[in-house]
Parts: C-alpha cells; sequence; structure tokens
C-alpha cells in the first residue's frame, strides 16, 4: 500500500473547481509566502530552498538551490521558466498551469527575488492554449492586487512577468533551445561550453531557468521551512513529487506522493492511486521517467521512486511521467513510435542524431509492418552505439545535448529485455499482434 | 497600410514592447498572424518581420521550424489527434485512421469543404484521457469514435464556437497589467539591490 500521509504541497487546491482564481487561491493561503519572503533577505530565501534540498522537476534532476547559488557571484539578469513539457506522456506542469497559475506566479515571484531579478517569462509551449490563459489571467490579477509589478506589496522589489508561448517544437525543452525560442529564433541548442545558462543565457546575459513544477514548489518551502520540505521523502530525493502516470492502467492520472516512501508498485497498484491494470492483465513493462529513459520489467516494481534510486538501476525518474505496457501491447510497436517522435523531433543540427534517429526509425518500421530483417536488431544496437557510444547510463554524448543519446534508450532496453519479440517479428514478416 | 487589421496591429505592438528586444516578439507575433490569416500568408510574414526588425526570408526560416505554423492555407479547424505512447497503447493510430475516414481526408490534408485540416500530433500532454484530440488546440477529450463523430458534427453546425474558438492560440489571451517603473526606475533599483547585498556579503565576511 502507498504512504500517502504526506501534505500535498503543490495540488492543495485540487478538489476546488475555481482552483485557478485568485479568490480561491488568496482564500487558502495564496501569497502569505511572498509577503514573507519580501521580510527576509534575498539570500535567506535562497538559502531555504538550497536547504529544501529540492531538485528540479523537470528532468535532470539538477538541485534548484545550486543552480541559484552558483550564480551569487555575478548577478543574475533573468529569470526564465521552462514549462514547454512535452516529453511524451508527462502532463504533470498542464494540470499546474490550468489549475493552480496563482501558484505558479508566486512561486517565480519569490524566485525572482531570491534571485534579484526584475523580469521573468514563462515560456510555455503553444499547444497549452487554456494554460497560457489562465497564467496571462493569474498575471493580470496578480498585479491588480500589488503581488506584481512596482514596489511588489510596498516593497523595493519590483517585477515585470511575461508569458510567452511556444510553437510546437519538443526540443525548445531544453534549456538552450528554450532560450533561442525565446529570443525569436529556431530552436537549436546551443554549443556547451558554458553548460549552463547562469553564465551565458537570454541575449548572453546570466540567466536561471527552473522548470514549472519547481517553482510551484516554493510558497510552501517559503512558507514551512526548507527543512520541513527536506524531511519528506528521502536520500537526495527530498519532499513530494507529481508522477504522471500513463499507459494501461485503470486510473491514468497526476498523483502527487512522497518520493523514496513510495515505490512503482505502489504507484501503480494501489486503488487510491493507478489502480492496477486494465482488465487485470499482467504488467510487461514500464518507463519509469519519460520515453528518454530506459525501460524496466515487473522485477523492478518494488523499486523506491527516488531519483538515486532509479539511476542505480540504469534509468531515471526524468519528467516524473511514468508509462505502463501490460501482456497485450506491441514493445515493438511501442519502440518503433518512440523512435518516430525522435526522428520527428531531432532539430537536425548534429549528424547522429539527424541521421540516426530515421535511420533507426526506418528499421523499426520495417520490423513492426513487414520487410524486417534478423540483421536488423544488431543494426539497431550498432546505430545506437554510433549515438551513443558503449551504450551505458548514463548516455554517452556525440551530440550538443541529449536528445540524440535519448534515442537509444528505449531501442536498447527493449531489444534486452524482449529480443524474443523483435525475432518474432521478423519471423512473421511484420507484427504478430495485427 | 498595415496587414494587420487595427485590433490585431496594437496587440503586435503592445507584444513587441514586452521584450527587451523585439525579434523576442518573433513566436507570439507569428501567431497573431495566423490568428488573422489562418495561416502565415507573405503578407503576414512581412509584416511580423517589419515588427522585429527582421526580413521575410528570416522570418520564414524561423517559422518552419515549428509544427504550430502554417506555411500553407488550413481549414478552419486543425484537428490534431496524438498518437504518441500513451495514445499509442490507448488505440491512437486506429483513433487517427478513424479521424480520416470521418473527415474525408488523409493526414495532412484538408476536407474538401476546406473546413477541416487533420495532422497527426506529438504528445499533447493530456494522457489521462487517451487518445487525446486538439481541435485548433483546445482540448475536445473524445475518445471513443462515437463522440469524436458527435463532436466533429457539433463543430460543423457550429455549435462548438464558444469552446473551440478559430485560430491563435492567443485569441483570448489579453494582457491588462505590467511593470509601471520606468527602465530606469528598475536600473536604479538593481544598483541599489546589488550594492546592499555585497554590503551583506562584506559584514559576513567580517
Amino acid at each position: 500500500m502507498a504512504t500517502l500521509d504526506a501534505p500535498r504541497i503543490v495540488t492543495s487546491r485540487k478538489d476546488f473547481a475555481d482552483s485557478f482564481t485568485l479568490a480561491r487561491y488568496l482564500d487558502t493561503g495564496g501569497y502569505v509566502a511572498l509577503k514573507k519572503a519580501l521580510t527576509m533577505f534575498p539570500e535567506a530565501v535562497a538559502a531555504e530552498v538550497d536547504a529544501a534540498s529540492l531538485l528540479g522537476r523537470g528532468g535532470a534532476g539538477f538541485p534548484a538551490g545550486r543552480k541559484w547559488s552558483m550564480l551569487r557571484k555575478s548577478p543574475i539578469s533573468y529569470l526564465v521558466v521552462n514549462g514547454d513539457e512535452s516529453e511524451p506522456a508527462t502532463f504533470k506542469d498542464h494540470y499546474l498551469v490550468e489549475r493552480d497559475p496563482h501558484q505558479l506566479v508566486e512561486g517565480v515571484i519569490i524566485a525572482a527575488y531570491a534571485l534579484q531579478v526584475n523580469q521573468a517569462f514563462i515560456f510555455m509551449r503553444g499547444e497549452f492554449a487554456l494554460g497560457l490563459e489562465r497564467v496571462q489571467q493569474a498575471l493580470n490579477d496578480a498585479y491588480a492586487h500589488g503581488a506584481l509589478g512596482s514596489k511588489i506589496f510596498g516593497s523595493d522589489f519590483s517585477l515585470d512577468v511575461v508569458v510567452h508561448p511556444g510553437a510546437g517544437a519538443y526540443i525548445c525543452g531544453e534549456e538552450t533551445a528554450l532560450i533561442e525560442a525565446l529570443e525569436g529564433k529556431r530552436g537549436f541548442p546551443r554549443i556547451k561550453p558554458p553548460f549552463f545558462p547562469a553564465v551565458t543565457g537570454l541575449y548572453g546575459e546570466p540567466t536561471v531557468v527552473n522548470n514549472v513544477e519547481t517553482m510551484s514548489n516554493l510558497p510552501w518551502i517559503v512558507n514551512n521551512g526548507g527543512a520541513a520540505f527536506a524531511a519528506l521523502g528521502g536520500g537526495r530525493s527530498a519532499g513530494t513529487r507529481l508522477f504522471a502516470l500513463a499507459g494501461r492502467v485503470k486510473n491514468p492520472g497526476v498523483y502527487e506522493i512522497e518520493m523514496v516512501k513510495n515505490t512503482f508498485r505502489d504507484l501503480i497498484y494501489d486503488p487510491r492511486l493507478g489502480g492496477g491494470i486494465i482488465d487485470d492483465k499482467q504488467i510487461k513493462a514500464f518507463i519509469p521517467g519519460g520515453v528518454s529513459a530506459p525501460w524496466f520489467g515487473p522485477e523492478l516494481l518494488d523499486l523506491p521512486l527516488g531519483q538515486d534510486e532509479v539511476a542505480g538501476e540504469g534509468s531515471m525518474l526524468g519528467s516524473g511521467s511514468i508509462v505502463v505496457m501490460d501482456e497485450t501491447s506491441c514493445v515493438v510497436r511501442a519502440v518503433w513510435r518512440i523512435t518516430k517522435f525522435f526522428s520527428r523531433e531531432s532539430c537536425g543540427q548534429c549528424t547522429p542524431c539527424r541521421e540516426g534517429s530515421g535511420w533507426i526509425e526506418r528499421a523499426m518500421y520495417r520490423l513492426e509492418h513487414g520487410g524486417g530483417r534478423m540483421e536488423d536488431i544488431d543494426l539497431l544496437l550498432d546505430l545506437c552505439d554510433n549515438i551513443a557510444p558503449g551504450l551505458t547510463w548514463p548516455p554517452q554524448q556525440t551530440t550538443i545535448c541529449v536528445l540524440g543519446p535519448s534515442i537509444p534508450s528505449s531501442v536498447h532496453s527493449a531489444i534486452q529485455m524482449f529480443r524474443d519479440d523483435f525475432v518474432a517479428h521478423v519471423q512473421h514478416g511484420g507484427c504478430p499482434h495485427e | 497600410m498595415s496587414h494587420f487589421r487595427s485590433e490585431i496591429h496594437q496587440r503586435a505592438e503592445d507584444l513587441v514592447a514586452l521584450y527587451p528586444r523585439p525579434r523576442s516578439a518573433m513566436l507570439p507575433l507569428l501567431h497573431l498572424a495566423q490568428e488573422q490569416d489562418g495561416y502565415l500568408s507573405d503578407e503576414g510574414i512581412a509584416e511580423v518581420a517589419e515588427l522585429t526588425g527582421t526580413t521575410p526570408a528570416d522570418v520564414r526560416g524561423t517559422a518552419s521550424f515549428y509544427d504550430m505554423f502554417h506555411l500553407e492555407p488550413v481549414g478552419k479547424y486543425v484537428v490534431g489527434v496524438c498518437t504518441n505512447i500513451a495514445c499509442l497503447l490507448a488505440g491512437g493510430e486506429e483513433f487517427l485512421e478513424h479521424a480520416s475516414k470521418k473527415l474525408g481526408c488523409s493526414v495532412g490534408s484538408t476536407s474538401e469543404d476546406g473546413l477541416f485540416t487533420l495532422e497527426e500530433t506529438e504528445c499533447l500532454a493530456d494522457c489521462n484521457i487517451a487518445p487525446v484530440v486538439q481541435v485548433n488546440h483546445r482540448y475536445v477529450r473524445t475518445t471513443t469514435p462515437e463522440t469524436f463523430d458527435a463532436m466533429i458534427d457539433e463543430l460543423r453546425d457550429g455549435k462548438l464556437d464558444h469552446d473551440v474558438p478559430s485560430h491563435g492560440t492567443l485569441i483570448r489571451v489579453r494582457r491588462s497589467g505590467g511593470l509601471r517603473a520606468s527602465r530606469q526606475e528598475v536600473a536604479d533599483q538593481r544598483i541599489a539591490a546589488k550594492a546592499a547585498r555585497d554590503q551583506r556579503i562584506e559584514s559576513e565576511a567580517k
């Protein structure tokens, strides 16, 4: 059974139909944390976030406090919030921007104060038409309420926040590509080093980029203290986290649960959460952290939902999306669709990714739709090895960004786990499930 | 003479003013151009180039990178069906096939009456209600062939005009507040804040 006694940190207004309005937000403790933060020194606010051990919730899991403190020596010019949620089967930021936009806005103001920046941008994927409306309305309300704009709540701190729509490109979730898009260009990731926008970011100036969920945790952390947040979870994975559960489960959805204290089995099978597999079938495999992550088999269901725990088994918690496949699911078809996605979304700058993704997709297409050859299976592994040499985890990189090295994850792990299924596709001349 | 009608032109100028550099308004302005014309017309592109201080070739080269921008005319309603992993496991491919039959057009093309364009999309981040369907980037949440057909019929009859406005993801986004301090005021504040911080760090060091 899952452990569900942790407080709801980012979904506390889940049960209110009007959770996105200023009235409801103020009625449920909204903007109290901001008023408290404004009475503190900016560094003290940053120190609370550092003490919380809040890991970034976008995918890489970099400690948010460290992202900020690395910059203490050079003043930051811009805060950019990454709301370009596009990792397949990830839909937690979608929940936050539509259902609790004020919580996000308050988090952004707190972060901007801690960093002492006066200009922030919320970059949101363009397909979130309602999310864009809700966040803009929240900003409009915050300006009218005195929580944004000139001399916030009578303090000496001023801030402007602009919500910026993306236009449909997965790669813009990569922070340097996002910055390029925010500068009005094609979303090409920038060459590293410098590795961090904190060194060279928007318009070449020091910039902090944080995820929507990361920002949404800040009001609670300021209200309750970093130590209270750090006391939740376990190991390096502090706090609760939003998990987006999708695929062949009875109750797919976004669930906020404590990290480490719960396992994949708890999330997938607990009747208060995933509720088990559709028609009570057997689970075949699951993806623990977005389609960039290597797959796990049922033998790892009892693994705790923690960053290091999952990394220790050769995958990642990534974007917090968990996809469940059951005995009726065709793993070859699933891998083909994932590689088709990467092929379509590769920005085209680096040869291994641009050419490799298309080649892999064509080989996977043959296997799934007929015409696959036995040697295709090893060809796939060879292609993967060319993109991420050695097929290690974390992957070696031959490209500017991590999109390329993410392509082998599903291909390699699925062939390792289900080679017989690949062979059956060749022998059958296409998908035997059809 | 502006190609944008006056309301859109005003919104475009307001958008440009939000950013430290005009080119940053590129993506929002392209959304506006599409809101007016339904797609990115040559005139719309020229107007965006002028507003951002770039060239039409540069604007086109940027726009072509992004899936949401249409360089050719599309139907009044762009119907996107997701077939990515979560939707695939919920029958997204079969659903897309059904949508193609219902609309009478293949994926990537427009129905003969010019009303519908069908697209196969990547993940739309609403995976608990799969397969996911968006019309003009509004989630319509029809997961069975029957509810999909009914939704299309209602669109055709104009009964969903409120839920599914025409093109433009920004069509209902309006900014009413903003930083009222002058840039100079903000710059002065920044200098003062930095001085205060340096002083604190120095006294901490002591």
